[in-house]
């Protein structure tokens, strides 16, 4: 067996990256890499504390740090939903963070009531038409798209996906489980294709006239706006904020929350406090049309033109109550 | 020779029964220890799962049973076809672009399934150029015309079929490579023509391999995530994942993977028993110079076609997609931080492929020397680890894992107040371990078939030559079946190359492979970005992939 | 048959029994061969010859019994010697030379205790012997049968075994190749002062190599002697019907010394124990019958075989028993015709009825 032990040695060595540094914390998150990093590394440079990170999907990472439990070498992970977080602070794996900064940047309905969490930003899902197919007057409401009059004119992408298990836990806490399937039914009813893709196959598909409804997070949409080679395609269509005489848009946050393992508590609250920053959300803003979750930080040029919003101002804690209750009405309504 | 008149006590050893025991210890250990994260998956089994199965039941599970059954009969098709016909053409028959081919075919395996939906997504989609390009040429409206619909079960047969035939191809080739010539002339001589001898002859002596071939290309589909679940097609792998996750039930979804399984055991014995007493050792060891058919006309055209199309569609168009996707975003993406991305996984799949091999090697060899019953089942498990998803392996290593360094912590802080912390949790060791126990039944699928070329005869003449049975594995078998080691190796190597969920769940801090980086970003649905690491597995693949083609063209003795 | 002067055996096979599972293979099995000599076990297939092969070589246990090789205990039940410490060379029925390796180094193989310079004067030795010094740069595959035969042969002689083991050696040879293979293989073995055991199922292999047979049946030794004994004195009916040709034909003891039968009393010696008036069969070869046209036996020409110098003719007597006659070939007979013969047996060999 020695033959395997020196290419592990040697491994070890070749891949140790880590380097001692005087201060750091390390971070779960599921957010991607591309989508955190530059904002880490801004908070480096500014503070010179390391920030060690693993981007993996939420449910790997929660699976990870409740394995590892109370030696989780992790002190801070970051979610792309509240949902999760929820479930986290419910498994005993988050711990308070006791900040008066975060309370009073962020508002109360993103973050935990008892500091276990904090919503970093906001994302918004809400109806894109394709112009000159849909008068937006036809639109109002996510209960609406069941009406019989959209059959066969709306994309939206699989159950499997969060953003769509979110949406509808959302509507199982205002409309309850029956009237919520009632719509799921209807809603499948009028799909144009079976589900399948992202959210930026969803804007395709409709810009390419498959349907005339797509069902997507603004950020997709935002960044295809700002692409060269996707631009025409998505510009064929517009963004409706459906629900604003009632409930609101439906939002979600990715947020942050300190672990119960965590030990470099004082660098871990440094950079929460970072992220919910002047910097950090006009970084969300600006490169990945997130809407800012502190009040006053201006969003980005593409997401000012889409105009203003009521948002639903559900506790986000419901979300995860109900995402079981979720992914079993979609399956029993036939969405895949 | 000498003359004992007493025995000494080194012979009152039971030395032939010792070496034997020892390595069915090993052998035992490596399946055990190589069991433990799909028997802690399984441990879940026996919790109650409650009412979820009825809601399963009800709902989806047909479907996710359907799609799995159709999607394995449409890859087993796909991929027996298009690797059986190649290979054959390849070994047997002359015609233009054959020694290009040879080696050329083998290059789809080098590129991961998902990267090969993204692409064909982005080409064939409703939105894509190419629709797109149709309606503006014919003026066609949505709904005017029929296009096949690639994010479809069909679509995931044909992407997955299209990564996943080189396995066919690879272990179908070398066999007929290896097939003594004088069987093939003894069925000429009983009245059995080219397609006769192909198929009375050629195929059921190559079944072995053919089926190693195919298990691995319906393991790896059965197993596939990524390509299914950005197609919407429902399975029992991405079943397990909703319901793990998004039902928050684990038992149940321990359940769904056991029953998926079953059903691969189930294959996998039903085989066997199919297969019997046959054996498939080469009776004569004469080998000839192959003579080829030569192939001309139309002939030599459908060969080339027949050829070309499985290369086309399963390697030039998606990677030349790649490569234009790669040299529009170079600047942004090919920095010092690629060049660690490149090494990392260079290094892993390296270090994998060669502890993959070494266990393989060690327990097909244990099963050969003891074939006692429990050694078969040992050896049978521990291969188990291909058909299970990454995700699952994944968190059948983190829970062990991690159990065992808050066990050791505990045990540190109670004894010496000293916190050790996480030892192995979160360490490339613990990423290798994952690897070594999804990828094994690679590594020993390949080696099983290159012993079993080996007649016993040849041990024991070297036994009688004065060899212990360890020797007669170093200078013996593993000289004799260089090409299959080497085979196991590559093999290996790509999938790891390829692979995804484990890493991305078991990785340490700041550790990035190819493979994490072509998914993050192309799950992001920025697919251009993701070009440059995609392009790179495929690259690294490349290389193993052709020495090994050339590797399988000299294993044949008598080659020219 | 036993050596007058008794040097140490070096092989000595007692009582073994040898199985797999429940199943028993070889039973009760006792042989031995002394220094210098080539032993032969032939049976028909599956009598267990081969795995008797095996035990000796050390690749199967014992369930009874003991091995000697050269005086030391080898195999007992539960303990092995593993067939590389036993100095025992195999030639095996497929030859399995090593396909990659040369024939210099497949020949080289198995010696270790000297040093290069004396292996390789070792190999180009047995390279000369075995008559393939031009080839040994070549690999097993671009050789003929033949030589491959030749190859394994050097190879498990290369060092000086105590003990040579074959296995169907000459199988997959043609006729022609095989009696003038044997008759080298014997040549060499001498010529290396080799003991050997071979096995086979092919009397003529048997009688060309071995200087000592073994009769295998159904797993048990029927006899263990000289070919000649076998052929003239065989000691079960089964030996008697397997090696050479004849028929059994009916008779009564007549007394101590004789036996009657259809073509007239024969005498020699009668086995102890039996009592006039006992049934018996006799065992009668065609030498033992001649052709002679004075005689009054006519018998009838049922069947011939032409063998060149002889006809080998099926003759049957008037009782309808046949027996069979080797006749110079210039006593051409028609199917039909009746001839004269008589009895000539030098060796009265005979089994009671019941047995």
């Amino acid at each position: 067996m020695l033959r395997v032990r020196i290419p592990l040695l040697f491994l070890a060595l070749s891949l140790s990256v880590s380097l001692a540094a005087a201060e750091e914390v390390n971070l779960y998150s599921a957010r991607q890499e591309a989508l955190i990093k530059p904002l880490l590394d801004r908070f480096s440079e500014q503070t010179g504390i390391a920030v060690n990170l693993v981007s993996a999907k939420d449910d790997a990472l929660l699976k990870r740090l409740e394995s590892e439990g109370r030696n989780s070498p992790a002190d801070l992970l970051i979610t792309a939903d509240a949902g999760r977080l929820h479930r986290a602070r419910e498994m005993g794996m988050l711990a308070p963070l006791k900040s008066e900064l975060l309370a009073q940047r962020i508002p109360a309905s993103y973050r935990d009531p008892d500091g276990y969490w904090f919503g970093l930003s906001l994302r918004a899902r809400p109806i894109l038409y394709v112009r000159g197919k849909v008068d937006p007057k036809e639109l109002s409401t996510y209960a609406a798209l069941a009406d019989p009059r959209w059959k066969g004119r709306i994309c939206i992408r699989s159950s499997d996906n969060i953003y769509n298990q979110s949406l509808v836990a959302a509507m199982i806490a205002t409309q309850g489980e029956a009237e919520t399937e009632a719509w799921a039914r209807g809603l499948v009813a009028n799909f144009a294709r079976p589900p399948q893709g992202g959210d930026r196959d969803q804007v395709k598909a409709a810009a390419a006239g498959q349907c005339d409804i797509a069902i997507a997070n603004t950020y997709y949409f935002g960044a295809m706006l700002d692409d060269p080679a996707e631009r025409d395609t998505a510009a064929k269509l517009a963004v409706f904020w459906p629900d604003q005489a009632g409930r609101g848009v439906h939002v979600n946050v990715s947020g942050i929350g300190l672990t119960a393992a965590a030990r470099n508590i004082e660098p871990a609250r440094k950079l929460v406090e970072f992220l919910v920053g002047e910097e950090a959300q006009r970084w969300y803003a600006e490169s990945n049309h997130e809407y800012p979750v502190v009040a006053g930080v201006e969003p980005s040029a593409t997401l000012k033109a889409w105009g203003s919003f009521k948002a639903d101002a559900i506790n986000l804690s419901e979300l995860g109550r109900n995402n079981p209750a979720a992914v079993r009405l979609m399956d029993r309504a036939g969405w895949r | 020779m000498q003359v004992h008149t007493a025995r000494s006590s080194v012979f009152l050893l039971p030395s032939t029964l010792r070496t034997p025991s020892t390595w069915r210890a090993g052998v035992m250990l490596i399946a055990l220890v190589l069991a433990v994260p799909v028997l802690v998956v399984f441990s879940f089994v026996f919790q109650p799962a409650g009412e979820v199965w009825t809601h399963l039941a009800d709902t989806v599970l047909q479907e996710y049973l359907t799609n799995s059954l159709l999607l394995l009969l449409g890859v087993g098709a796909g991929t027996l076809f298009g690797g059986v016909a190649s290979a054959w053409l390849c070994s047997m028959c002359q015609f233009p672009g054959r020694r290009v081919f040879e080696w050329a075919l083998l290059l789809p395996m080098a590129m991961p399934a998902y990267i090969i939906a993204y692409t064909y997504t982005g080409m064939l989609d409703f939105a894509g150029p190419v629709q797109s390009g149709l309606r503006e040429q014919f003026g066609w409206a949505p709904g005017d015309y029929w296009f096949p619909q690639i994010r479809s079960l069909g679509g995931a047969i044909v992407m997955l079929s299209l990564v996943l035939y080189p396995y066919v191809y690879l272990l179908a080739r070398a066999a007929f490579l290896e097939q003594s010539i004088c069987v093939l002339e003894v069925g000429r001589t009983l009245g059995a023509g080219a397609w006769r001898g192909f198929f009375r002859i050629a195929l059921p002596l190559a079944r072995p391999a053919l089926i190693a071939g195919l298990s691995l290309a319906l393991m790896e589909a059965l197993a596939d995530y990524g390509t299914v679940q950005y197609f919407g097609v429902a399975t029992f792998t991405t079943g397990i994942f909703r319901t793990w996750f998004g039902l928050g039930d684990a038992a149940a979804a321990a359940q769904l993977a056991a029953l998926m399984m079953s059903v691969v055991f189930l294959l996998i014995v039903l085989e066997r028993w199919s297969r019997r007493q046959a054996r498939y050792h080469h009776t004569t060891g004469r080998y000839r110079h192959l003579p080829r058919y030569r192939l001309a006309g139309w002939r030599a055209v459908a060969a080339f076609g027949l050829c070309l199309l499985p290369l086309l569609f399963g390697f030039l168009l998606p990677a030349g997609q790649l490569l234009a996707w790669a040299v529009q975003t170079a600047a942004d993406t090919l920095d010092a931080e690629f060049l660690r991305l490149v090494w990392h996984s260079l290094v892993l799949a390296g270090t994998a492929a060669l502890l993959a091999l070494l266990f393989g090697l060690f327990m097909a060899y244990g099963k050969r020397l003891r074939g006692s019953l429990g050694v078969h089942a040992a050896v049978r498990v521990a291969g188990m680890g291909y058909a299970v998803p990454g995700t699952v392996i994944a968190v059948g290593v983190l829970i062990p894992f991690a159990w065992i360094d808050n066990r050791v912590d505990a045990w540190m802080r109670a004894s010496f107040d000293i916190s050790t912390g996480l030892l192995l949790s979160g360490t490339v060791a613990a990423l290798l371990f994952a690897y070594t126990v999804r990828f094994l039944a690679v590594a020993l699928q390949t080696v099983e078939s290159g012993l079993g070329k080996i007649r016993h005869s040849m041990d024991d003449a070297a036994r009688s030559l004065g060899l212990s049975p360890n020797q007669v594995l170093t200078r013996i078998h593993m000289p004799i079946m260089r090409g299959s080691l080497l085979t196991a190796l590559l093999l290996v190597f790509v999938d790891v190359l390829k692979e995804l969920p484990a890493t991305l769940i078991l990785r340490p801090f700041n550790f990035n492979t190819l493979a994490v980086r072509a998914f993050e970003l192309a799950s992001d649905e920025r697919l251009a970005e993701s070009s440059s690491a995609a392009l790179a597995i495929v690259l690294a693949g490349i290389v193993p992939v052709i020495l090994l083609s050339h590797s399988i063209t000299r294993s044949r003795p008598g080659h020219d | 048959m036993t050596d007058p002067t008794p040097p140490p055996n070096m092989l000595d096979v007692e009582r073994i029994r040898v199985g797999y599972g429940a199943q028993t293979v070889v039973q009760d099995l006792s042989c031995r061969l002394a220094q210098g000599r080539i032993g032969c076990l032939l049976g028909p297939s599956g009598c267990g010859k081969t795995t008797v092969l095996r035990a000796i070589a050390g690749f199967e246990p014992l369930v009874t019994g003991e091995i000697r090789l050269g005086g030391r205990v080898v195999s007992q039940p539960d303990w092995t010697l593993p067939p590389e410490r036993r100095q025992v060379g195999m030639v095996f029925q497929d030859f399995a030379l090593f396909p990659h390796l040369n024939i210099a180094a497949n020949i080289g193989f198995g010696i270790r205790n000297l040093n290069a310079a004396q292996r390789d004067a070792r190999v180009a030795e047995l390279l000369d012997l075995v008559g393939l010094a031009a080839l040994a740069r070549a690999y097993p595959h671009q050789l003929s049968g033949g030589q491959q035969q030749r190859v394994a042969l050097a190879r498990a002689i290369a060092p000086r075994p105590a003990l040579l083991l074959m296995d169907e050696p000459f199988s997959s040879m043609d006729v022609e190749l095989r009696e003038q293979l044997a008759r080298e293989v014997r040549g060499i073995l001498r010529h290396e002062a080799i003991t050997a055991v071979l096995v086979t199922h092919d009397q003529m292999e048997a009688f060309a190599l071995a200087d000592e047979i073994g009769v295998l049946h159904a797993g048990r030794l029927e006899q263990w002697g000289s070919a000649y004994d076998l052929y003239h004195r065989p000691g079960s009916r089964f030996v008697a019907d397997f090696i050479g040709q004849g028929v059994l034909l009916p008779g009564t003891l007549l007394n101590e010394h004789q036996v009657q039968t259809e073509l007239g009393i024969i005498g020699g010696k009668v086995a102890p124990g039996l009592v006039a008036g006992t049934a018996v069969d006799v065992l009668v070869r065609p030498d033992d019958i001649l052709h002679d046209d004075a005689s009054a036996q006519l018998t009838e020409v049922c069947d011939k075989a032409f063998r060149g110098a002889e006809f080998l003719y099926t003759l049957r007597l008037p009782s309808g028993a046949k027996v069979i006659s080797l006749v110079p070939s210039h006593h051409d007979h028609a199917i039909g015709e009746r001839i004269g013969i008589r009895l000539d047996i030098d060796h009265l060999v005979m089994f009671p009825r019941s047995a």
